[in-house]
């Protein structure tokens, strides 16, 4: 059999990429395009007093300006099951509704025109006053509440544990305690939000940066009150979103309803400076650890308060607690999570919402832990290995942990790492050595897909899935390449379409688990479809056999008793006149949820330099070891490992909103203030994949990947920050700031 | 010299081929590729000359083709993604990048292209912290620096 | 962005007229775009430089060094001429930026750059040199960035170009041509202003005033120099603070010339003249020069966020100065 999966194949849409012809959802050509451009509150809480529309309108090329006072009352109809992307309380902002101020950003009023800069400058002369009302811009963690019940179905809880974490970390021998600030990140993909809106009659087609076509669909549709059918959503490619493209944001409806009112296409394209305000982001977050241990290093006790802030008109909550409820053993163990409300934009998922967050303080704490008890942090990690998901009750449907520390302090070199802080130095450079375990859940959801076998050789494959980097297109053409036994060259994987079969959420890391099986699915459902077809036919060479008797093989059908040599599915297609045939097929979670807890792992080593004089932090290499079930495309599965690498690179040394208080309002909303980082910044990174093949979580055997190569990245880092200085910097980002003061 | 104006009729040389545009003074030329010439190859990051998207080479020189106006543009040599390769044949840096997966999402990619090209051609690729120095202009936010520089760093080799 | 006209001037007396009938110029570009895409100026027009043919470098009789106004700074950092005699200069125009930006910008633009200040580019806050008699939003704000040095009540914007602190080190001058067709030449380290109670006025520069070239003293080139910078990450970022330093000793190793001046703490290239003092005569040790360096934050001012600022920049001039000296 010819293995496809497994094999590291280079991107399918490669060339694509690399020549400037995939089209991102900016890029759609329509006669007629017009461009519309808002114009967003400057104040963190009121009211709308007046708005002066008179020169935007009298401007050049101006088609329309409109605002609350002349937005179309929409239904806003709700969805009766909320979708997981969505905030699970509160109402998301109804855009140009009322007068009402929510927070600095809102949209209050938007612009079409003939061109963008006839947009952009008549935006800039609506002339809005408003009236102020006190407003709540500051985090304190004291105001913490529970989230709503809504979040907590959501799994989203308000406390989980086990035994007695109060009276077990009283009387245990060894102690620590802290507090890790993680400030609010911006997801900053490259490619900013846009969207095109076009109706035609009834019918209105989005170009939409989108995670999730079919969620896109459903939201516009109860926004305005559509039917779903008269709706399609396109999404070839999306350049990069990192959880942003989730949910439908306030900035679609706009489009769509500035497309009405001009009677063509309209696209709003966000600055990078409205992304700050218009789409979510990573919330800010507190944390509070205590870690019990006796003096072997066993974990006695372990309390973990997470404390978000979170937007008042809808509350977004996140499963920070997750990774604190079984990444060790531990009997008595206490999390508890609350949020702050806030006037602001509403967060929403960040690669690894939450559980990042959640792996940061404890791996942090894991590391003061092993100081104060003298031990190698990875001996400790060891020493406290969660044989089984201690808070579910259940075994893991995998686990190669102890492989992925194994092979990656190996690698990188672990064993060289002198104990005491500061002992590694090179005249006024510090190296340290640091780490942190990384986990994340793995899910898998519904969703399906259809093959069609065409009589040139080729196999179509579609399904409304997303591609926002990680590379469905190419993992998803081996899976029905392997499972049709045809060439990846003869494969098509066609995505981001409304118009294509169903799929799930591209997030979560769970697209391949979910999807792959029902490419699988489609596949043997296409050549189970072929097979009766020629087996019901008057001649040919499996006419009247029974249906066990032809089977796919070699990229066509055979006989199962292998006699007789197997017919390309081409010929066959010829031989019956047939121009093509097509089946769909799905996948939907099965048991395994009751049986088994399900995640990927991974160790992440690091290696800093510390400028003691300076102040500055820069990490010469990296090296992760990852159990992620089955590896589809080690070629793209690396670029996510070290993509996360980066990611956490960024949190750990340079990302941080700078949000002033007075205005409500993230100052640094650029890309020359807000800093991600740079080729310079990233010398040399390593990813390897411990072999594990997971067919008790799902039959292709993978587990996720996309979130888990984040997790561990920050910790890792700063542990190594404080191996190199004895700094043990608790809030990020490590700037010189924080080591100098 | 010409009379101050708000509206101008140019002629854009683009990867060989003239064009004529109507643009405000105002249309930079980023905006010029993307919407009225729909080269859309080159892409719009950020608009600020801070992420490196829109990365075009003007007379064989890299720039950011959001921080000039398209007026100021004229008589000059535009290079874009899109006159890279020839026919179906990739040039060895477009080549380069897809064997070593010097991307993820691809919307950068056409920027971090256009500057290695542009490093390759001004002889500034000579080691790998060289390599990472002179493509730091350009931001990939999926992270494939790693990646971008041994793509960059066997592209050197090849052309050189 | 309102719309304004676009013309392009042959000569100074054309440029000096278009400005005096309201024009603000525009070269390279590359901060005149993002002010005009964040709304930050509202020029009725702009002026294209580019025909005046100000680049280039050239040796004058005496060893000085002469940079046209329109030098791209990628062409700068690149001139063997720089590299060779005026190491600091070369040193920050490569660490300015990135790559694409230096093919772009001048230096004469470079000179000019407006502030980073988070509430000057963000037209919806107070500002006291975008908008005057607005406030200063900075001094109670996000201010990490701001400015230790030369701050005012009114305003602790920082200035963000690199090169200017080299040139100060340097001991260049500004040619100058008036809206009359006269000449002058300005100290760099007088060029830019302190922002007091006029925010707004950032340099010394006049209506129609047009800067033709940057003179580099001979004396200048005969020292050695260095600029060290420091960011957040590891390139294409604004200096956090940086240093810049000219250094000649004599016969027997004791400073005999020496200028250093610091950038990304102050509302103009800041001269250390006392860190200069405490040097020159002297034989450069390493205590010596963490002592000397010390003086570097005499008079800081600091605020919530940038406090760091002060031992950064000490420790900034001190590994410049070690660096040159061979001694880091």
């Amino acid at each position: 059999m010819n293995a496809i999966i497994g094999q590291p194949v280079s991107r399918v849409d490669g060339p694509a990429k690399v020549t400037g012809h995939a089209t991102y959802a900016a890029e759609f050509s329509l006669p007629g395009l017009a461009y519309a451009a808002m114009v967003l509150a400057t104040i963190p809480r009121g009211h709308v007093r007046s708005i002066d529309r008179r020169a935007a309108e009298a401007a050049p090329g101006v088609l329309a300006v409109m605002t609350h006072e002349d937005a179309p009352r929409l239904p806003y109809k709700q969805i009766a099951q909320r979708p997981q992307v969505d905030a699970q309380s509160g109402e998301q902002l109804h855009v140009l509704q009322d007068d009402q101020v929510r927070f600095n950003g809102e949209p209050v009023a938007v612009v079409v025109a003939e061109t963008l800069e006839q947009a952009v400058h008549a935006a800039e002369l609506v002339r809005v006053e408003y009236a102020r009302s006190p407003a709540v811009t500051i985090f304190d963690a004291k105001q913490g509440r529970p989230p709503s019940e809504s979040n907590a179905k959501a799994g989203r809880v308000p406390e989980l544990g086990r035994g007695d974490a109060e009276g077990a970390m009283a009387g245990a021998p060894v102690r620590v305690e802290a507090r890790y600030v993680h400030p609010r990140e911006h997801h900053n993909a490259i490619e900013p939000h846009v969207t095109i809106a076009h109706w035609e009659g009834e019918n209105l087609t989005l170009y939409d940066k989108t995670q999730w076509v079919d969620n896109d669909r459903k939201e516009i549709a109860h926004v305005f009150g559509l039917e779903e059918g008269n709706i399609r959503v396109v999404s070839p490619f999306v350049g990069g979103a990192f959880g942003s493209a989730l949910r439908t944001w306030p900035h679609v409806t706009l489009a769509v309803m500035a497309a009405k009112r001009v009677g063509r296409p309209v696209r709003l394209e966000l600055t990078r400076r409205q992304l700050y305000m218009a789409v979510g982001f990573r919330p800010h977050s507190e944390q509070h650890l205590r870690l019990g241990a006796d003096k072997d290093g066993r974990l006695v006790a372990l309390q973990h308060d997470v404390v978000q802030q979170v937007g008042r008109y809808e509350e977004y909550a996140e499963t920070a607690l997750s990774p604190t409820s079984h990444l060790y053993q531990c009997d008595n163990l206490h999390a508890r999570y609350r949020l702050v409300e806030m006037d602001t934009n509403s967060p929403c998922p960040m690669r690894a919402p939450g559980v990042v967050t959640g792996v940061l303080g404890l791996e942090m704490a894991m590391d003061e832990l092993a100081v104060e008890l003298g031990m190698d942090p990875l001996e400790l990690r060891l020493r406290n290995y969660a044989e089984q998901d201690q808070q579910k009750g259940l075994p893991w449907s995998s686990k190669e942990l102890r492989a992925c520390y194994e092979t990656a302090a190996e690698r990188f070199g672990w064993a060289r790492r002198k104990p005491e802080p500061r002992s590694m130095r090179e005249g006024g450079t510090l190296t340290g050595y640091g780490m942190a375990t990384a986990i994340y859940h793995s899910d898998r959801s519904g969703g399906s897909a259809s093959v069609a076998l065409t009589g040139n050789g080729m196999a179509v494959v579609r399904s409304a899935a997303s591609d926002m980097g990680p590379g469905t297109y190419t993992s998803m053409t081996q899976v029905a390449a392997e499972t049709l036994g045809l060439p990846v060259d003869h494969v098509r994987f066609e995505l981001g379409d409304t118009n294509l079969p169903y799929a799930p959420v591209h997030g979560g890391s769970i697209t391949m688990a979910s999807l792959g099986n029902a490419v699988v699915a489609a596949c043997q459902a296409v050549q189970g479809k072929l097979a009766s077809l020629v087996r019901a036919a008057q001649q040919g060479p499996f006419a009247g056999l029974a249906e066990d008797a032809v089977v796919a093989r070699e990229g066509g059908l055979g006989r199962a008793d292998g006699t007789g040599p197997a017919v390309p599915y081409a010929e066959l297609l010829r031989q019956h006149n047939l121009g093509w045939v097509e089946a769909e097929g799905s996948a939907q979670p099965g048991e395994e949820t009751k049986k088994y807890s399900s995640a990927a792992f991974g160790a992440i080593f690091v290696e800093v330099r510390v400028d003691e004089l300076l102040g500055t932090v820069r990490v010469p290499r990296m090296v992760g070891a990852y159990d992620v079930g089955r590896v589809i495309n080690p070629k793209t599965a690396r670029s996510q490992c070290i993509g996360g690498m980066v990611g956490g690179l960024g949190m750990a040394l340079e990302e941080r909103a700078e949000w002033d208080a007075r205005f409500g309002k993230v100052m640094n909303a650029n890309l020359a203030e807000y800093l991600v980082p740079v080729n310079a910044d990233v010398p040399s990174l390593e990813a390897i994949f411990v072999p594990n093949d997971d067919r008790d979580f799902n039959p292709l055997g993978v587990k996720g990947l996309a979130e888990v190569a984040i997790c561990g990245v920050a910790p890792a880092i700063a542990n190594a920050v404080w191996h190199a200085t004895g700094r043990r910097i608790r809030e990020l980002p490590i700037t010189p700031e924080r080591l100098l003061g | 010299m010409p009379e101050p104006s708000q509206n101008f009729s140019l002629t854009l040389r683009v990867n060989g081929a003239e064009h004529r545009v109507a643009v405000d003074a105002r249309t930079t030329l980023l905006d010029a590729l993307r919407d009225r010439l729909h080269l859309t190859g080159t892409k719009k990051g950020c608009a600020l000359g801070q992420c490196g998207a829109c990365t075009v080479l003007l007379d064989g020189r890299r720039v950011v083709s959001c921080l000039m106006l398209a007026v100021m543009a004229e008589g000059r040599q535009v290079t874009t993604i899109e006159g890279l390769a020839r026919g179906d044949d990739l040039h060895p840096v477009q080549a380069a990048f897809v064997e070593h997966d010097a991307f993820q999402c691809g919307y950068c990619t056409p920027g971090q292209i256009m500057s290695a090209v542009g490093a390759i051609s001004e002889g500034r690729t000579g080691s790998d912290d060289e390599i990472r120095e002179q493509m730091s202009g350009n931001l990939c936010r999926c992270g494939a620096y790693t990646n971008i520089v041994a793509a960059v760093r066997d592209a050197a080799a090849r052309e050189g | 962005m309102q719309p304004f006209t676009y013309v392009p001037v042959a000569d100074a007396a054309g440029a000096a007229a278009r400005a005096l009938a309201g024009a603000q110029f525009i070269a390279g570009g590359t901060d005149m775009l993002q002010l005009l895409q964040e709304n930050v100026v509202q020029p009725q027009e702009l002026a294209d430089l580019n025909g005046l043919g100000l680049a280039g470098i050239t040796e004058e009789g005496d060893g000085a060094l002469r940079l046209g106004a329109l030098t791209r700074l990628q062409e700068a950092a690149d001139h063997p001429l720089l590299r060779e005699r005026c190491a600091v200069a070369a040193e920050a125009l490569a660490a300015s930026a990135s790559p694409m930006v230096r093919h772009m910008a001048t230096l004469g633009g470079n000179l000019l750059q407006r502030t980073r200040c988070l509430y000057f580019r963000d037209v919806s806050t107070p500002c006291n040199k975008r908008q005057p008699g607005s406030g200063c939003s900075a001094l109670e704000g996000e201010n990490r960035h701001n400015a230790i040095l030369g701050g005012s009540e009114h305003c602790i914007a920082v200035q963000p170009s690199d090169l200017p602190v080299a040139l100060v080190a340097l001991d260049a001058e500004v040619l100058i041509q008036g809206a009359g067709g006269a000449e002058r030449w300005v100290p760099v380290e007088g060029f830019h202003r302190l922002p007091g109670d006029t925010p707004e006025i950032e340099t010394v520069m006049q209506d129609g005033d047009i800067i033709l070239a940057i003179r580099i003293p001979a004396h200048a080139t005969r020292c050695r120099s260095h600029y060290v910078k420091v960011r957040d990450r590891a390139s294409f970022a604004w200096a956090l603070c940086s240093a810049a330093v000219a250094l000649r000793l004599d016969g027997e190793g004791r400073v005999a010339e020496l200028r250093v001046a610091a950038g990304g703490v102050a509302t103009k290239p800041w001269r250390l003249i006392r860190v200069e003092q405490e040097l020159l005569g002297h034989r450069l040790d390493r205590d010596r020069v963490r002592l000397a360096a010390v003086w570097a934050s005499e008079g800081a001012v600091t605020r919530s966020g940038n406090a760091y600022k002060a031992p950064l920049l000490q420790h900034t001039v001190e590994r410049a100065i070690l660096e040159l000296g061979g001694l880091a």
